[in-house]
């Protein structure tokens, strides 16, 4: 064995005598290093069976990588931090982040870029500085707002968007950016204006990796029905049956906080307050014992309060991985990428599942086809806004209706402004007709998921 | 077995003259107050504070700080393993920095596993981290027993022969092993662990334990305290599914032999049955009674004869609970004591669980019928827990040495116990004894992840020939694509394996150059972290015993191999 040694033991002296006198002599501006890109270069510079038909091994893909290259990270926080560091160290330099939360102690389990003394600091912010420290030439551009912060002019400038978010309003509004920013040309979609947008999402030992190619893969809200609407427990059980400790902590949180305002009027529960939770996890436990209901624990009332999703590193490092390794493939054309969805458990083993996605034929975020509502002429409008709420495929959630009528602009309903609400509840009453909606009339729709309107063609069936 | 604490380990001083070690020291205290049970809230939902202090007393040991490595470690500091040790000789290389998070470029000319230890003790103050700088060959010669003391072994990229070596001696001393690699695109992971038992698994989907075919005394005693026909309708629309579908039960077997509805014919019959059940307001038209739609809805699956699982019916079964003596482990110990219980008060089944799901129901209706389980549950357990003093008394061991709350979680998780027992190296390797069958029917689609591990082993192989590995400079590829063919060719004959390996296969390896991409690495780091979690805490089930994960068409396999 030794003697087959001698041979690797020799190269690897003279490969060490030569980084030495590489890192001596002194290194380009990009403080690059003898060996830096080895582990990357491999898959720009060489020929391989299974590479893209587009692919071409070039020595220059690596400084389009380094230089050019734009990727913007939403999120730095589970899948983020994780998302920078691969990208980093894939040889993306060019790196925006949004992040519009601040850094709790909860976070630090997993999210590795923060540490005990950067609780309170803005996440993009800590997240880009560390970054950037510990990986010379990165040069990643934190951004402590919320995505909506943007229009298309900022969203327009990135080769590859890649999204570690927590909220399913937040995917379908950067989903709806992406699809505003396609042009098509004789119905024909133009190839230049579609980002790519790489989505992942993870829930304690759960997690899912997507490829999106706005128009032309599946898309969010192609695939609303994967998400199911999150349930609530019935106001009735919470208010006179309870039977769960979790029933009991809602009472307290719904019902009494409200009632009995006890950090003073107007005071609105804070979940991150520990002197809330304490205040509600007391009163969870008397309620239950009326009840009868034992398992009220501080821990869960917490919990139920915040609605908090159980994380740990591991699987975030798993779905980002996936994430970051598509980004490479895509930004580079070195593979195929992913068609499309990935789907992560390791409960029980590791199982994964990868399959593609199926575009919606009518979907209302991607496909151009225009929406139609069919209702009655006697129909109120209470019933269209429900339908917009309730039904799978919209999932809108505080949707603004508006139309023209006799050539004029009228808001028919809008709750996310009290006084415009106020003074257009009426017309939830009303029905479509009275409100004098024709045949064949287009309703524009407003709603948080999504940053464009979408219009809906209003066909009566009676 | 006796395994140190971590905390012992890291007091002790090392006096060792032959090789450098040395633990990093902490940085100065941390700012701002971060207490265990905030930081950590996020995976205690997961594995509770039991859990944690299992991984909290735990001492893990890395061979070879690569980004593979850097990556597993990473997602075990974080969550508060108790220790880690690294063992590298390896002095940092600029390449290494590269894809490593934790080396910097002033760690260049260092040895790696010092320069790693730093910035990983960094993560967390909670955390001690030690390294030794030796080659795990060196160990092995010298000191053997290094090894037995951590409460598992992580090897990243060891050639075949150590890694067989190390094997040998953590297989024989009953220390769990994990395997890791990344070689360019395709992520390894091979688990070596004699007998690993979990009692907590925490199944995604379990079925209910309601006893409605069987039902025990005092629960039968609680459906007959009910008088649906007569109830107020009040009583009768919040009164608990489970009670609903009992009494249409009882009616049903009444008119069937006692049988219970088995075919669809029979279950829509008597989701009929129930259907009928729902009072009817003057006009004859139903009244709404979500309680008798939940008892109509579960038809399906609450009608499920009560039975124990194949999985579990062999654990009784298995030698070790059949064998009990004195070092018997509390797992057997308590299979033996379930064993004797189903044999006797549990009447061929398991103790009941005692949890019921929620359902329409007033308070109080509800709080009972879970009472009347609950109370069921306890029972049970105090039987189990009498078997089981009586064996330990019979083997010289004192009744306390399994705990009324070990024996509670036991009993409650008892259909879902697993033991999941992986073959060992020697084994996988030997040409006498390598699971021929399994690679040769994976290998009739030429294009199963099973190929990669065929490559894998044909690498190594290459490794050993010519003491490196194909591709590692443009110059190789197309000459090591013969080699690495030859290797492939020479390890299937070797083995017996008559199967095809696709030439796009070798030329990819070639094309690869061993190199370690940091994002495979960092999904093996994750991967690998999380089983490492799951031999530690015992809670959730390890795979068995090959993972593959190929990043190019991003699928994964499991094989027994």
């Amino acid at each position: 064995m030794a003697d087959v040694e001698e041979p690797e033991k020799k190269r690897r002296r003279v490969e060490e005598l030569s980084e030495k006198m590489a890192v001596d002599s002194g290194c380009r501006d990009t403080g690059d290093w003898e060996g830096r890109w080895n582990h990357v270069k491999k898959f720009l510079e060489r020929a391989g069976p299974f590479t893209h038909p587009d692919f071409e091994p070039s020595t220059e893909s690596l400084q389009f990588l380094l230089d050019t290259c734009k990727v913007l990270v939403i999120g730095a926080g589970g899948l983020g931090c994780e998302l920078l560091k691969n990208l980093a160290l894939s040889g993306f330099r060019q790196i925006h982040v949004i992040d519009m939360d601040t850094i709790d102690v909860s976070n630090l389990n997993r999210q590795f870029l923060f540490r005990p003394k950067d609780v309170g600091r803005p996440k993009a912010d800590v997240a880009a500085e560390f970054v950037n420290n510990r990986i010379p030439g990165c040069n990643v551009v934190p951004h402590f707002k919320k995505i909506q912060d943007f229009d298309e002019s900022f969203y327009r400038q990135f080769h590859i968007i890649v999204c570690g978010l927590d909220s399913i309003i937040a995917r379908r509004w950067i989903n709806g950016m992406l699809m505003s920013l396609l042009s098509y040309e004789d119905g024909v979609l133009d190839p230049s204006s579609i980002i790519p947008l790489l989505d992942g999402g993870t829930e304690g030992f759960k997690g899912n990796a997507r490829v999106i190619l706005p128009g032309m893969t599946a898309c969010i809200d192609c695939t609303l029905e994967l998400y199911p609407p999150q349930i609530n427990f019935p106001m009735c059980t919470i208010a006179s049956m309870p039977r769960l400790p979790e029933h009991c902590i809602e009472y307290v949180r719904i019902l009494q906080w409200p009632k009995e305002n006890p950090f003073g009027e107007g005071v609105v529960l804070d979940g991150d307050d520990p002197e809330h939770i304490q205040w509600v996890f007391q009163k969870s436990l008397e309620r239950a014992a009326e009840f009868k209901i034992t398992g009220v624990t501080y821990r869960l009332t917490q919990g139920v309060v915040k609605r908090i999703i159980p994380a740990v590193a591991s699987t975030n490092a798993v779905i980002a991985a996936t994430c970051a390794t598509e980004v490479f493939k895509i930004a580079s054309s070195a593979y195929i990428p992913l068609n499309n969805y990935l789907v992560f458990n390791d409960v029980d083993g590791l199982y994964t599942y990868t399959f593609e996605a199926e575009r919606k034929e009518n979907c209302s975020a991607c496909s151009q086809v225009p929406q139609k509502l069919q209702f009655s002429s006697s129909a109120k409008l209470q019933e269209v806004l429900d339908y917009l709420t309730e039904n799978a495929s919209l999932q809108m959630k505080t949707p603004a209706i508006t139309a023209t009528v006799d050539g004029k602009n009228k808001t028919l309903y809008l709750q996310t402004v009290a006084s415009i609400e106020e003074r257009t509840r009426p017309n939830l009453s009303r029905t479509l007709k009275e409100l004098g909606l024709a045949e064949g009339q287009e309703l524009a729709v407003a709603d948080v998921t999504t940053p464009q309107t979408v219009l809906f063609k209003l066909n009566f069936t009676s | 077995m006796f395994r140190e604490s971590a905390r012992a380990l890291c007091k002790r001083k090392r006096k060792r003259n032959e090789f450098k070690s040395g633990s990093v020291d902490m940085a100065s205290v941390d700012k701002g107050k971060a207490t265990k049970e905030q930081k950590y809230d996020r995976q205690l939902r997961l594995w509770g504070d039991h859990g944690q202090d299992a991984l909290e007393n735990a001492h893990v040991c890395l061979i070879n700080a690569s980004a593979t490595g850097t990556e597993i470690l990473k997602n075990l500091v974080l969550p508060g393993i108790g220790a880690f040790t690294i063992v590298d000789e390896n002095k940092v290389r600029g390449e290494d920095v590269g894809n490593n998070f934790f080396l910097t470029k002033s760690s260049i000319g260092r040895n790696r596993a010092q320069a790693a230890t730093e910035l990983l003790q960094e993560l967390n103050s909670d955390v001690s981290g030690n390294f030794v700088e030796e080659s795990p060959d060196q160990l092995l010669d010298n000191d053997p027993d290094f090894f037995h003391r951590f409460s598992l072994v992580i090897a990243v990229h060891l050639p075949e022969s150590t890694l067989l070596r190390l094997a040998a001696f953590v297989w024989g001393a009953g220390v769990p092993l994990l395997v890791c690699r990344t070689y360019g695109l395709i992520g390894y992971m091979r688990l070596v662990v004699k007998e690993h038992t979990v009692v907590e698994s925490h199944p995604d989907n379990a079925l209910e334990d309601l006893r409605l075919d069987h039902p025990f005394p005092e629960l039968k005693k609680h459906i007959q305290s009910y008088d649906l026909e007569n109830m107020e309708k009040r009583d009768h629309s919040h009164t608990p599914w489970i009670i609903v579908m009992a009494k249409y039960l009882e009616k049903w077997r009444s008119e069937h032999n006692k049988q219970m509805p088995k075919s669809y014919k029979e279950k829509e019959a008597f989701r009929e049955l129930i259907r009928q059940g729902i009072r009817k307001n003057e006009n004859g038209v139903p009244e709404d009674e979500e309680n008798f739609d939940e008892a109509i809805k579960n038809v399906n699956t609450a009608l499920n004869p009560t039975k124990i699982s194949s999985g579990v019916e062999e654990l009784l079964q298995d030698e070790n609970s059949k064998n009990i003596k004195a070092q018997t482990s509390s797992f057997w110990l308590l299979v033996r004591a379930l064993k004797e219980f189903v044999e006797k008060e549990g009447q061929g089944s398991l103790p009941v669980r005692g949890t019921i799901p929620d359902m329409i129901a007033d308070s109080d209706k509800f709080i009972k019928l879970q009472n009347v389980y609950r109370e069921k549950a306890k029972e049970d357990a105090t039987a189990v827990s009498n078997h089981i003093s009586a064996l330990l008394q019979s083997v010289g061991r004192l009744p306390e040495s399994v705990s009324e709350q070990e024996i509670r979680l036991f009993c409650k998780s008892s259909a879902f116990l697993r033991v999941v027992r992986c073959r060992s190296l020697a084994e996988e390797y030997s040409t006498e004894t390598i699971n021929k069958d399994e690679i040769s029917s994976c290998m009739d689609n030429p294009d199963s992840e099973m190929v990669l591990y065929l490559m894998l082993r044909a690498v190594d192989k290459f490794y050993q020939q010519h003491g490196r590995y194909p591709g590692v400079y443009n110059y190789q590829v197309e000459e090591d694509i013969g080699k690495l063919k030859s290797c492939v060719n020479s390890f299937l004959q070797e083995n017996g394996l008559a199967v095809n390996v696709k030439h796009d296969y070798i030329h990819e390896f070639c094309r690869y150059g061993a190199v370690e991409p940091h994002p495979v690495a960092s999904f093996v780091g994750g991967s690998a972290a999380q089983e490492a979690i799951k031999i530690i805490t015992h809670q959730f089930v390890p795979f068995n015993n090959t993972f593959i994960y190929n990043a190019m068409a991003q699928t994964s396999a499991t094989f027994q191999l």
